[in-house]
């Protein structure tokens, strides 16, 4: 199990109140020194990365109709400016010396102890988002720019999709939780926006509904987890909560269990983690390039941004919560990969896939790979998004999402073809590209913390993914081609974003290379975040070769029995067979002794698993969902039409009605006629006379 | 003692006019049985002031009063009466029910 | 500034009905002269309350100590007074309603609904508006309850006159009635139900007022000394029935559960500008009632009724939002929403802490901004379509996309997103009632922060199913090539300084807390002795 002692590395942590609003700790670590830095202009004006995206959404939605692009240079632009200053802080951070800063503005106060603040923090975690968001996201809005020309409502993608850059600079810049949750919700926003981008078609509407509803269900978790922490420790300071963490503040960890399941609960729904994941593939039904940007490489990592944010509480007190983490983590990595090996559509077997490397993350930081998780974040967002954009490209020629529609692209669309095969490798894993380092990491901390078994998994888990992978690949890009038309390569707008990211897909696995260490650069460990790793992460000292070897091992055996399964037949129709009939199809067809062996372990295994999980997700994941969904929607009904009109407006009906139906019939009494009044006149007198006489 | 006679006289006058008032269908005739009922308590009122014997004489004065006000409500009433007869061709009371709700 | 000083408050609560006698003096025909009167009394009296604003001392604090305030003898029989000031609580509340009422007649500008005659209908604006005004100036019981009794004619007249002719099936009646009639007399009886109570509870602290203090009073200010110095909480169930009596009388008007249910028929029957006011700022009548009066004079029944309210007011949220979901005509269902939200307003409140009394405020505000704006998208919706059922409506985002890009973003703000008004309100009654004052059942209040929670999600749910009935989708066969006026220049006018001030206070709450904290802080201290936000950080760790 995962130690918590704090006792290896620590840190001697001073808080020096420099001016208002900026905190500088510096930390010393037992060995070695490390400065702390204030990135200077850079850091003092980071806040302009926070606030263009919001400028280009209001201008595109002012003036975006009447330009070339119809707004989308505008938003191009401001990512542009945004990176500039996002590069000089990844360098100064990574040269220069380590930042843990943050500047916050006071926005309101309550009392004279509970103050919400917002700003942007200054660290290694939050840089290395910024680069990533910008970095990502500029390519990402530049291949839109091709992908979006001549669809319905242009500047309204651009700018919504800034609104969602923005929202999303503002969580991963959030020094405190309430600036984070105000980003959170604004990604969800921007999320339903983009989904239901076509709301014309009321599938694509529903697809938003679900994530919004997903989401917002998490978000309870998020909120009351806020609610908790905020009121234990009178601020809602992410400094403050690592710093209480760390000294094992009494009261923190009284309510640090609970505190961190909701957190956790929170960060489920947004990184789509099992059994909330089930948004994630429906989102697909936004373009392509929001499919990159926000459920690939960025908005979805948020979840696990978060738990790396807040990971003191899980190291030193909620450390009851990780064995549930790490679980649910496990599941999703294994289960929802398997999903991506019988999807038709492209895009979906990318989502899958996605969910699946979000449990990876997921379970790497819960088992206390704090950089791992975050390594495996930043490698996955590039070659993630190149697989999207890649995918977005091919649907952008055949007009189709369907794989059954492609086939023999190769040809048509190298480069397409090319960064294709980069993204799909780096995703598997294959030695020396991005992915390989960081899963490989990912295992190694898993290995290190005494998860063995998931560790297993994990490696599993490397193995679906370079076989669903393969699949993907050969059914897309060889064979030939099944659709209508002719394909043709995309243009240059399109393909050079797809450039522009297969090359950190190779090359940015290199930074954190275990034991290596490069010459006036910071370690990645060390770079990314000093105040957590001071803390004691649990990452291993130099590269563990049998693990790398077999994880290696894992993807290329993935690849290869996906090769000869599909790299031979290449139809959709042939896993059909052999999902439909488990185990009977390679005994009438005894091809290749391989082929066959391949299929029938696939078949007996893979498949009934991928079918269940697929059933499981279909009928009681979704069941359950769209089950609460009527159910919710049925105690309305019975609470509207039930309680509140028949029973409590009943009542107050029942009251003046009896008061109506009481008038309407005495009324009757009055008929008008003189001498029935006269009687009644005359006998109330004979009664006065009774009573006066007789009774009195 | 004397007064029993003019009291049961006056009893027997207000019986004849409120049966009047209750069984006639004819609105004249229900007049002239309020103004049967009205003498007759004129008559109380007298015997009794011839009792009491008050100085100021309050029953004569009060019986005066009612015959006044009992031959101004006669004629309005005539009036009224007319007014119907004259709009409806009928003084029968059983069809006039303007005042129902 | 000096005669702002002493003249500032009565002018913004007089202003507008003098100026409903001016109108009175306009020829009827004269459409143009009584609008361009109307507008100008209103514009007045919002520049006067931002005159308030501006002059009013923000460092000032502490509960009681009352500015601009004004004190001249008036019914001398009775002990009562024309004592009138604002503080950090009532100033937000004030300038909202001049703001609204002023939004309210631009949008009416040309928006008349039959039977037309915008004399009558300025003139009962004006009114409705001095009735607003004054109950949040107003610091003497009498004069509150006036101009809490004022705000209920104009009102009944124009739900009755200006309302929705439909005849509907009541349960329990054997003939139709007439949707305005039934909701205009609903509404009336119902707040005059609960006002006759308030009234009464009023007049026994008047009495008592007499036994234990030197001389009887109606004077707000005087009876919360009293109240904080414990003088109404003496054995015996004095202090309950008049908590129970101001309890009815606020809580219609609220509207908490289950007095709540003349809400859904007023608001949909009642003209676009009624439902606008009762919505922005009536309501808050209700609320406002129990922070200026029922917490300060009787804080330790307040103390004791806290669970209850909370509990009621859990019920309310999640009530509302699931009766939302059953709904079909849009405005019903805005309407519905109204229970959910100021359930989470009553949820602050009875949490008697300084966070939750500040969530209820910046809550009220929030909600009068987010709702007035969905009722007025609402009106000119139906003003278009001619109806209001989810059902007939679809695609408005392609009809007109500028009023479905505002109905989308109002609904958002509605619904709590953060970065928007309407989170503060909803998050801080949460953190609130995590931490209610000490000595209340932490079950009951962690148990409604947890259900409160859960209402959130239920609201998104209802908002994102009034979006996907009206906004998206493609339109029903019969608006096909329709041609509809989007977002006119009044509309614009009256709805883009809500938009801003929803986006401005999302970001800046600070815009209400630093008018409200030192008097809320003030006010906790005083009532209940002083558990304030210093408890938030040391409750568990302290001790």
């Amino acid at each position: 199990m995962a130690s918590g002692s704090p006792a290896k590395q620590t840190p001697v942590g001073r808080q020096l109140p420099l001016h208002k609003g900026v905190i500088v700790i510096d930390v010393i670590f037992a060995d070695h020194l490390v400065e702390a830095g204030t990135g200077g202009f850079w850091g003092d004006t980071a806040w302009i990365m926070l606030v263009t995206p919001f400028i280009a959404f209001l201008a595109i939605l002012a003036v975006g109709k009447r330009l070339r692009y119809q707004g989308g240079e505008i938003a191009v632009a401001a990512l542009a400016i945004n990176l500039i200053w996002a590069t000089a802080l990844f360098i100064l951070n990574m040269t220069e010396g380590v930042l843990d800063l943050s500047h916050t503005y006071e926005i309101g106060r309550i009392g004279s102890n509970l103050v919400f603040e917002l700003g942007w923090a200054l660290d290694g975690l939050s840089i290395m988002m910024y680069f990533l968001v910008n970095f990502v996201g500029l390519l990402v809005f530049i291949y839109a720019l091709g992908y979006m020309e001549g669809d319905r409502r242009v500047p309204w993608f651009f700018a919504a999709f800034s609104l969602f850059a923005g929202a999303m600079l503002i969580l991963v810049g959030a020094p405190n939780l309430i600036q984070l949750i105000i980003g959170w919700e604004g990604v969800g926003l921007a999320s339903y926006f983009l989904i239901g981008f076509y709301w014309e078609d009321m599938e694509n509407v529903k697809a938003g509904n679900k994530a919004f509803m997903t989401n917002k269900l998490a978000d309870v978790g998020l909120l009351l987890g806020a609610v908790i922490i905020g009121v234990t420790l009178g601020t809602f300071d992410f400094a403050a909560l690592d710093t209480a963490a760390f000294e094992q503040d009494s009261a923190l960890a009284a309510v640090a269990v609970v505190a961190g399941l909701l957190l956790f609960f929170g960060a489920m729904g947004k990184s789509a983690q099992f059994p909330l994941h089930i948004w994630l593939p429906d989102a697909m039904a936004g373009p392509t390039p929001v499919s990159a940007l926000m459920h690939a490489a960025t908005m979805v990592t948020a979840g696990v941004f978060l738990m790396a944010r807040t990971f003191p509480l899980f190291e030193y007190l909620a450390t009851e919560a990780r064995t549930i983490m790490v679980a649910i983590g496990a599941i999703t990595l294994f289960a929802i990969g398997l999903l991506a090996l019988v999807a038709d559509d492209i895009k979906k077997v990318l989502a899958y896939s996605t969910v699946s490397q979000l449990g990876y993350m997921m379970t790497a930081v819960a088992a206390g790979g704090y950089t791992a998780g975050l390594f495996h974040l930043f490698t996955h967002a590039f070659f993630k998004a190149l697989l999207f954009l890649g995918a977005g490209s091919v649907i952008h020629a055949v007009h189709s999402n369907y794989m059954s529609d492609m086939g023999g692209l190769r040809k048509h669309m190298p480069t397409t073809f090319w960064t294709f095969i980069i993204g799909s490798a780096a995703l598997a894993g294959i030695f020396p590209l991005a992915g390989f380092w960081s899963k490989d990491e990912i295992l190694a901390t898993l290995g290190h913390e005494g998860y063995t078994t998931v560790m297993w998994i994990a490696i599993a888990g490397a193995f679906v993914t370079a076989f669903y992978m393969t699949r993907c690949v050969a059914l897309t890009f060889f064979g030939t081609y099944k659709g209508h038309g002719h394909p043709h390569e995309s243009p240059r707008i399109m393909t050079a974003p797809l450039i522009g990211l297969a090359i950190p897909s190779v090359l940015f696995g290199l930074v954190n290379i275990p034991g290596v260490e490069l010459p006036g650069i910071q370690n990645f460990t060390t770079w990314l975040g000093i105040r957590v790793v001071g803390m004691g992460d649990h990452h291993p000292e130099g590269i563990d070769l049998t693990l790398a070897v077999i994880g290696t091992v894992a993807a290329l055996l993935g690849a290869v029995v996906g090769w000869l399964i599909w790299g031979r037949d290449r139809s959709t129709q042939r896993e059909r067979d052999w999902l439909e009939v488990p185990g009977l199809y390679p005994l009438l067809r005894r091809k290749y002794f391989i082929d066959d062996a391949a299929d029938g372990v696939v078949a007996l295994t893979m498949g009934p698993m991928a079918r269940l999980v697929n059933w499981t997700n279909d009928y009681i994941i979704d069941g359950i969902v769209n089950g609460v969904a009527a159910l919710t929607k049925a105690l309305g009904n019975v609470v509207y039409n039930g309680l509140d009109q028949v029973g409590i407006d009943g009542i107050y009906n029942g009251i003046s009605a009896f008061a109506d139906n009481a008038g309407a019939a005495l009324r009757k009494l009055q008929t008008g006629r003189v001498q029935q009044y006269a009687g009644g006149f005359v006998a109330g007198a004979l009664i006065l006379v009774v009573l006066f006489v007789w009774v009195v | 003692m004397i007064a029993n006679q003019f009291l049961i006289l006056a009893a027997a006058l207000f019986a004849l006019g409120v049966y009047g008032l209750l069984v006639r269908r004819n609105i004249v005739l229900i007049l002239l049985s309020v103004e049967l009922m009205l003498n007759a308590v004129n008559i109380n009122l007298i015997t009794f002031e011839s009792m009491l014997d008050t100085p100021e004489a309050i029953g004569q004065v009060f019986s005066v009063f009612v015959i006044t006000v009992a031959a101004a409500e006669v004629g309005i009433g005539l009036a009224i009466v007319l007014l119907i007869f004259r709009n409806r061709q009928s003084a029968n009371v059983d069809e006039l029910d303007l005042m129902r709700w | 500034m000096e005669w702002l000083e002493t003249w500032g408050l009565t002018v913004t609560v007089f202003l507008p009905i003098v100026g409903a006698l001016l109108l009175g003096f306009i020829n009827r025909d004269n459409e143009n002269a009584l609008k361009r009167t109307g507008l100008a009394v209103a514009v007045i009296t919002f520049v006067v309350s931002l005159g308030v604003v501006a002059g009013f001392d923000f460092g000032a604090g502490g509960y009681n100590s009352y500015q601009f305030e004004v004190n001249e003898t008036w019914i001398a029989a009775i002990n009562a007074n024309y004592h009138v000031g604002v503080d950090g609580i009532s100033l937000p509340l004030l300038v909202l309603s001049t703001f609204i009422v002023m939004l309210a007649v631009i949008y009416s500008w040309n928006h008349w609904e039959e039977p037309k005659n915008p004399k009558a209908f300025l003139i009962l604006t004006l009114i409705l508006a001095t009735g607003l005004n004054g109950t949040f100036v107003a610091l003497d019981l009498v004069l509150f309850f006036i101009f809490f009794e004022i705000v209920l004619l104009p009102m009944y007249f124009m739900i009755g006159i200006w309302g929705d002719k439909t005849p509907r099936k009541i349960p329990g009646f054997s003939k139709m009635h007439e949707t305005r009639l039934y909701a205009a007399i609903k509404f009336f009886l119902f707040t005059l139900f609960g006002s006759a109570f308030m009234l009464l509870g009023f007049l026994a602290l008047y009495f008592e007022s007499g036994n234990v203090g030197a001389e009887r009073t109606f004077d707000i200010p005087t009876l919360t000394e009293l109240g904080a110095s414990g003088a109404f909480s003496g054995p015996g169930n004095f202090a309950f029935l008049v908590f129970g009596a101001m309890f009815l009388g606020f809580a219609v008007k609220v509207p908490m559960w289950p007095l709540h249910t003349w809400l859904p028929d007023a608001h949909t029957a009642a003209p676009t500008v009624g439902s606008v006011l009762l919505a922005a700022i009536m309501l808050k009548l209700g609320s406002y009632g129990f922070i200026r009066i029922s917490l300060p004079i009787l804080p330790d029944e307040a103390v004791s009724w806290a669970p209850f309210i909370a509990i009621l007011a859990v019920i309310g949220i999640i009530y509302g939002s699931l009766a939302c979901l059953a709904q079909t005509d849009m405005k019903r269902l805005i309407a519905f929403s109204s229970v959910g939200h100021m359930g989470f307003v009553m949820l602050g409140i009875a949490t008697m802490t300084d966070v939750g009394i500040n969530a209820s405020i910046i809550g009220m505000v929030a909600h009068g901004l987010i709702t007035g704006l969905l009722f007025f998208i609402a009106g000119s919706m139906s003003h278009r379509y001619h109806t209001r059922e989810m059902a007939r409506l679809g695609g408005n985002m392609k009809l007109m996309p500028v009023m479905g890009g505002i109905l989308a973003f109002t609904a958002m703000a509605s619904l709590g997103l953060p970065g928007l008004a309407g989170f503060w309100g909803e998050f801080m009654s949460l953190v609130g009632s995590y931490n209610p004052l000490e000595g209340l059942s932490l079950g009951v209040f962690r148990t409604a922060m947890v259900l409160g929670a859960i209402g959130t999600v239920l609201t998104a749910g209802y908002m994102l199913y009034l979006l996907q009935q009206v906004n998206l989708g493609e339109p029903s066969a019969e608006w096909e090539g329709h041609q509809f006026h989007d977002v006119d220049r009044f509309e614009a006018t009256a709805w883009i300084p809500l938009i801003v001030l929803i986006v401005v206070i999302g970001f800046f709450p600070r815009v209400i807390f630093d008018s409200t904290t030192d008097a809320v802080t003030s006010l906790v201290e005083m009532a209940f002795g002083g558990e304030t936000t210093a408890s938030i950080g040391s409750l568990t760790r302290g001790g």
